[in-house]
């Protein structure tokens, strides 16, 4: 198995791409087989840290109550600070927040969460020291944030990759 | 495309222009973000807007509209999503690292200082001077 599909979850996700790229049939299915195949064989030159995805409905649901709760909330919240209708003072700044994660495919996603919530930005990680900079636009609830963060994010991606 | 729109259902229209107004206008109200901001840290917040449900917004109308006309389901859109969700934080990184470097070097004092051995040797020497 480990030989033959070293990515099995890779080449079954760009096999779907290559599908719904193209159509639904069973010429594009071997050759999407084929291309996706291929292409899992050369990441396994390149040996990334494989991802154990440990329970795939936490990730999920992770997944989905961000995309459709956290991002839209923060998206508003960051288009009222720009069209200039604060409540209150903004106070943007900097905060470091200690991970406990090591697992390179929680930090990388971690980081598409925060990157892709407006309001937070991923400045810097510190390997050494398991350190994380971010820049947050709107300083006003920093414990409610480093909360989210590091219980619900932090602890939900080492769940499901530690 | 243009032959199939007058057949286009009522709801149809109504949630394909509310997704693609709602996708624009983040997008239009992040590159306004871009020009007010007045720091650098702040102005990497604003294009998140047009990367996330900007983005979201435009894929999910396009994914409603061609769905009815073509009536099948039309998803490859998602893609479109996925990736540009996926690679956005590799240039916000790589910028801010530059940010941090760049301030750090020149001893801004607002900018939290970096303790790690992973930096390269001349960060760590300015900022032992600094």
């Amino acid at each position: 198995m480990s030989i033959v599909l070293p990515y099995p979850l890779l080449t079954v996700a760009l096999t779907v791409m290559w599908m719904s790229l193209n159509s639904f049939s069973f010429g594009h299915l071997v050759l999407g087989l084929a291309i996706a195949w291929v292409a899992s064989a050369a990441m396994a030159a390149l040996r990334p840290e494989k991802p154990r995805i440990r329970r795939p409905l936490a990730l999920i649901r992770l997944l989905a109550s961000v995309i459709f709760r956290d991002i839209v909330l923060s998206n508003i919240a960051v288009a009222r600070i720009i069209l200039g209708v604060p409540r209150h003072a903004r106070r943007p700044g900097f905060m470091t927040i200690p991970l406990e994660m090591t697992s390179q495919t929680g930090l990388a996603l971690l980081a598409v969460l925060l990157t892709g919530t407006p309001g937070t930005s991923w400045l810097e990680y510190n390997s050494n020291e398991g350190t994380l900079l971010i820049h947050v636009l709107d300083l006003d609830d920093e414990e409610a944030l480093r909360d989210l963060i590091k219980n619900r994010y932090e602890r939900t991606l080492m769940e499901v990759f530690e | 495309m243009t032959d199939a729109t007058p057949d286009l259902p009522l709801w149809t229209s109504l949630m394909v222009s509310f997704f693609l107004l709602v996708g624009a206008g983040l997008t239009l109200t992040g590159s306004i973000g871009f020009l007010r901001f007045k720091t650098f840290y702040e102005r990497l917040h604003a294009p998140t807007l047009g990367t996330s449900w900007g983005t979201g917004g435009i894929v999910m109308a396009s994914m409603i509209y061609f769905t009815v006309t073509q009536q099948r389901p039309v998803f490859h859109e998602i893609l479109v999503g996925i990736f540009v969700t996926v690679t956005t934080p590799v240039t916000l990184m790589l910028l801010a690292r530059a940010a941090l470097h760049r301030d750090r070097s020149e001893g801004h004092p607002e900018v939290p200082g970096s303790s790690s051995l992973t930096e390269t040797p001349e960060t760590f020497i300015d900022q032992k001077k600094s």
